[in-house]
């Protein structure tokens, strides 16, 4: 026992960033060893860690096949790092693997959980290994477990990167894609607003609104909130907000689609919705903004 | 700096070419109800395209210049204010209540044209 509280390991536990530092003062010979043991016993090793896999049932969204194909490049660079102690290369692998399986639904849960549920078959194998000898087991596991924990450390780390930035590209995506503000007649914008509105979109809204209102020459503008689902006082102000500035742009705004569930929050929280002009579709709102400009629709005579 | 005022046919037109001093505005407000019954004008356009900060006290008097020149029997359209005035200006509360508003010089025309049905 005495043993294990040996100072690379005690030092390893008190500050993550002397992992390395640790795994470096083992014995070259031990982690040698170790890399053998575990390149000899690649097979039947991979065999029990996908065992685990589908036991725990893990990665279902992927087929046993390509669980296969992964488990055993993960299994190769593992022991890689484990061999050379860098983790660039299981880095850089880390991310192409959540890069492909991040869109198929696998969750954090599942990258983690597998990564240790190797780790753990690992280490059981070492101790099936060297049950007679106690001594020896310690010094192995201190040179394994310091770089199994970074290794494992890694690969998570790598998948959560690998999601956020997926997810910061998203966010990008709808906040450029989200406001399109479109003519359809001459001097007739409509600003069709779809999803969540948080105070940064809105005013986003707002510029690209008053923006367009310049350069189309529009007189009216249609703002359809059909797709907006909820709505609070300050998004609610910020609207009443953007319709006052279109009104000293000298056009007039219409509001349409104000769903049950809007329309009972700004009649509860008391929005001054005085100087908003509401039609309740689309529809309506175009056919009224057409009154406005002075357009009539009239249907063409019998069709052919 | 003085702000010129133009007669154009029944209309007067005030275009402001730089930042005003608080003077300047009042001095304008006096002019334009003046001149509104002098030459008889049906209506005055104030264009503020020029401006790119509005502060409360110019949006006041605009303001003003709007209520007087109804009270002397005419109308007014402020025109030109730009997209980042507009909304700074609505964010501070300054919302020219009641005054009518028009995207620039051509539109308030057509706008006073309309409403008069007349033609230059």
């Amino acid at each position: 026992m005495a043993k294990r509280e040996s100072p690379p390991r005690g030092s390893a536990l008190k500050d993550p960033d002397n992992l390395e530092l640790a795994r470096n003062e083992a014995p070259p010979e031990l982690l040698r060893e170790l890399v053998a043991h575990l390149r000899q016993n690649r097979t039947h090793l991979r065999e029990e860690w996908l065992r685990r896999i589908s036991e725990t049932r893990l990665l279902t969204a992927m087929t046993k096949e390509e669980i296969f194909a992964e488990a055993t490049s993960v299994y190769d660079s593992y022991v890689e790092a484990l061999e050379t102690g860098t983790f660039e290369a299981l880095q850089a692998y880390a991310r192409n693997l959540s890069e492909r399986i991040i869109p198929r639904g696998v969750e954090t849960h599942e990258v983690i959980g597998i990564v240790l549920l190797l780790r753990d078959v690992l280490a059981r194998s070492l101790f099936a290994k060297h049950q007679a000898d106690f001594e020896k087991l310690n010094r192995i596991l201190d040179a394994y477990e310091p770089a199994a924990n970074r290794i494992a450390n890694t690969v998570a780390v790598g998948f959560v990167q690998e999601r956020e930035r997926v997810i910061r590209q998203q966010q990008e995506a709808i906040r450029e894609l989200s406001t399109p503000v479109l003519q359809v007649r001459e001097r007739l914008l409509i600003l069709p607003i779809i999803g969540v509105i948080d105070p940064q979109r809105a005013r986003q809204l707002t510029e690209q609104l008053l923006r367009g209102i310049r350069t189309n020459r529009a007189k009216v503008v249609v703002i359809d909130i059909t797709g907006v689902a909820a709505m609070d006082v300050t998004v609610a102000n910020h609207l009443v907000q953007t319709v006052e500035a279109s009104r000293l742009l000298g056009a007039t705004v219409i509001v349409t689609g104000l769903s049950p569930e809007i329309a009972q929050t700004l009649v509860t929280i008391g929005v001054d919705l005085g100087k908003m002009n509401t039609v309740g579709d689309l529809q309506g709102g175009i056919e009224q903004a057409e009154r406005l400009l002075g357009y009539k629709v009239v249907p063409s005579t019998e069709p052919h | 700096m003085e702000v010129p005022i133009l007669k154009q046919g029944e209309f007067l037109i005030a275009t402001i070419q730089a930042a005003l001093s608080d003077a300047d505005l009042e001095q304008l407000r006096l002019a334009l109800v003046q001149r509104v019954v002098r030459f008889r004008s049906r209506a005055v356009i104030v264009d503020v395209t020029a401006m790119d900060v509005m502060d409360s006290f110019a949006s006041r008097t605009l303001r003003e210049i709007a209520l007087m020149i109804r009270l002397r029997g005419a109308e007014t359209v402020i025109v030109g204010i730009q997209p980042e005035v507009a909304f700074a200006m609505v964010q501070l509360g300054l919302t020219l209540e009641g005054v009518a508003t028009a995207l620039d010089l051509e539109e308030g025309l057509d706008y006073l044209n309309q409403k008069f049905k007349t033609i230059n």
